[in-house]
């Protein structure tokens, strides 16, 4: 593997977000907005509530990272999306760059470009409304971990289908956060879930975190088993999707999708 | 004898039941400019695109150098690069971007001093801050000609390199492939349907039809040796009647 190459890869997306208003803004304001909003929905909902509960943590905390899942999946699928959008396929094919380099210039870019948002996110939270992310101690760590890999699997599986499906494919693509968050109990615990949807709920590990998340709030203890499940499934995920990737990737070079990539299809 | 930079043996390609190439074999050795002519439809570009690696052959095999491009695919492209009217480079960055960029992927050594050596020499020093993008389709030629000598490869592929410039324009770009083949340590392979630049440029020619190698031979003395008066005439003959200059 070679880091010059990979970092060819990174460089290319630094140049365009520095010469990008749009690319530059997307890196913060939609997180920072739904901080803003979803931090004065919390605030509103502790004043209407006759408990203790505080739903800062509970809910900003939940809306915190999921974002950061969000961020972390389209930091790789946006990066991929700026090969296809500029009909880059021969020139990034016809190189001596392996697709390892490829994918791992695209999760670096995908690291910086979340970690962005995240920062962001920080600020926000904790200078408005007062979430504190050292109450999650130690096991913020695993919940970053989980989600950063999760969204690094997503995306990787994600720019399969588009190479696999062609550009018009990208449509698939944006709502697959939309359609897991369901299964994964961002702001519900999974107890109220039917069955069958709870069976989904343990293959995905993010929802690993957030119920974990809300075990903290609620002053129980952490459950680390649990955690390491998630661990083991994500790393299993990044696996399976950098495995169908380098299959797809197989496919289009053998039928010769790779060349004729704008015709979105073979025949 | 010269050694080979591309070897090319008995390459096949189907898509289904369609065979866009059949068996061909040829090669192109150091500071040779080979042309692969033929009509639309010919296999010209598949089989370029299996040099470059962008399609698996279903038979055969490519060698640059002497590296096999199934086996050792990293090395033998770092060895190889093309230029094509149908790939340009992206339109939102520079052109000192898109050169900077190439050049780690290409691994360059002494990369900032072969970027300003080759905007230089291509004339792009006024561009050298402007988006791809917005060039004209001439400059964005030489732009993607400039990636193409990043890392001086063995094998230089081209596919209707001048297609968009104008005579004069194209004839400097002429020259300077040229220069660049004379040096005897690259060899070009090379398609286009201007005959005239073919015969200028060629020191041999692979005629394709129906994706089977119809000819081969020096473009000078070629059309005499299948009575044709000229590149032209010969090239009109094998798009439309390739069966009567089999036996010949």
């Amino acid at each position: 593997m070679s880091l010059t190459r990979c970092f060819a890869i990174v460089l290319r997306q630094y140049y365009l977000i520095r010469g990008s208003f749009a690319r530059f803004v997307q890196l913060f304001v939609w997180v920072g907005l739904d901080m803003i909003l979803w931090g004065f929905m919390t605030k509103y909902m502790n004043t209407l509530s006759d408990s203790k509960t505080n739903f800062v943590p509970m809910l900003l905390g939940a809306v915190l990272l999921w974002d950061f899942l969000v961020r972390v999946m389209q930091g790789v699928t946006i990066a991929f999306f700026e090969d296809v959008w500029s009909r880059n396929f021969l020139n990034i094919f016809a190189t001596p760059l392996k697709i390892s380099e490829y994918l791992s210039g695209l999760v670096i870019t995908s690291l910086a470009s979340s970690c962005v948002g995240l920062v962001v996110m920080l600020i926000l939270s904790t200078s408005i409304f007062g979430l504190s992310f050292f109450s999650y101690g130690l096991t913020l760590i695993p919940f970053i971990m989980i989600l950063f890999m999760f969204g690094i699997a997503l995306g990787i599986f994600a720019t399969a289908i588009v190479l696999r499906l062609g550009p018009a494919s990208e449509w698939f693509i944006w709502p697959v956060p939309a359609l897991i968050s369901p299964f994964i109990g961002v702001f519900y615990p999974l107890t109220v879930l039917p069955e069958w949807m709870r069976g989904v709920s343990k293959i995905l590990p993010p929802s690993y975190v957030f119920e974990e998340m809300r075990r903290i709030v609620a002053g129980e203890a952490s459950n680390n088993q649990s955690l390491v499940v998630g661990l083991i499934l994500s790393a299993f995920y990044i696996l399976l999707a950098c495995w169908t990737f380098k299959k797809t990737y197989g496919y289009a070079i053998r039928s010769g999708l790779i060349a004729r990539y704008s015709a979105e299809s073979v025949s | 004898m010269k050694s080979k930079v591309l070897s090319v043996e008995f390459l096949s390609k189907s898509f289904g039941n369609i065979e866009a190439v059949k068996n061909v074999s040829f090669s192109v050795e150091k500071g040779e400019i080979v042309g692969l002519l033929g009509p639309n439809g010919a296999g010209k570009t598949t089989t370029i695109n299996m040099v470059l690696g962008l399609l698996e052959p279903t038979l055969g095999n490519v060698k640059i150098e002497e590296s096999d491009l199934v086996k050792n695919r990293s090395l033998a492209l770092a060895k190889t690069n093309f230029a094509a009217v149908y790939a340009p480079l992206p339109g939102n960055l520079t052109v000192f971007q898109n050169l900077r960029i190439f050049s780690l992927i290409y691994e360059v050594k002494n990369a900032s001093q072969r970027i300003e050596d080759l905007i230089m020499q291509f004339e792009l020093s006024r561009f050298r801050d402007s988006k791809c993008g917005v060039l004209s389709s001439g400059e964005q030629t030489r732009v993607c000609l400039a990636k193409a000598m990043l890392n001086q490869p063995k094998l230089l592929v081209l596919d209707e390199p001048t297609a968009s410039l104008d005579p004069s324009t194209a004839k400097e770009i002429r020259t300077k492939i040229r220069e660049f083949a004379s040096t005897g340590e690259s060899g070009v392979l090379w398609t286009s349907h201007n005959m005239y630049e073919v015969e200028d440029v060629c020191d041999r020619v692979l005629f394709l039809s129906k994706g089977k190698i119809l000819l081969e031979g020096n473009p000078k003395t070629l059309p005499a040796e299948y009575g044709k008066p000229s590149l032209e005439e010969l090239f009109i003959a094998v798009a439309r009647e390739p069966v009567s200059l089999q036996g010949v």
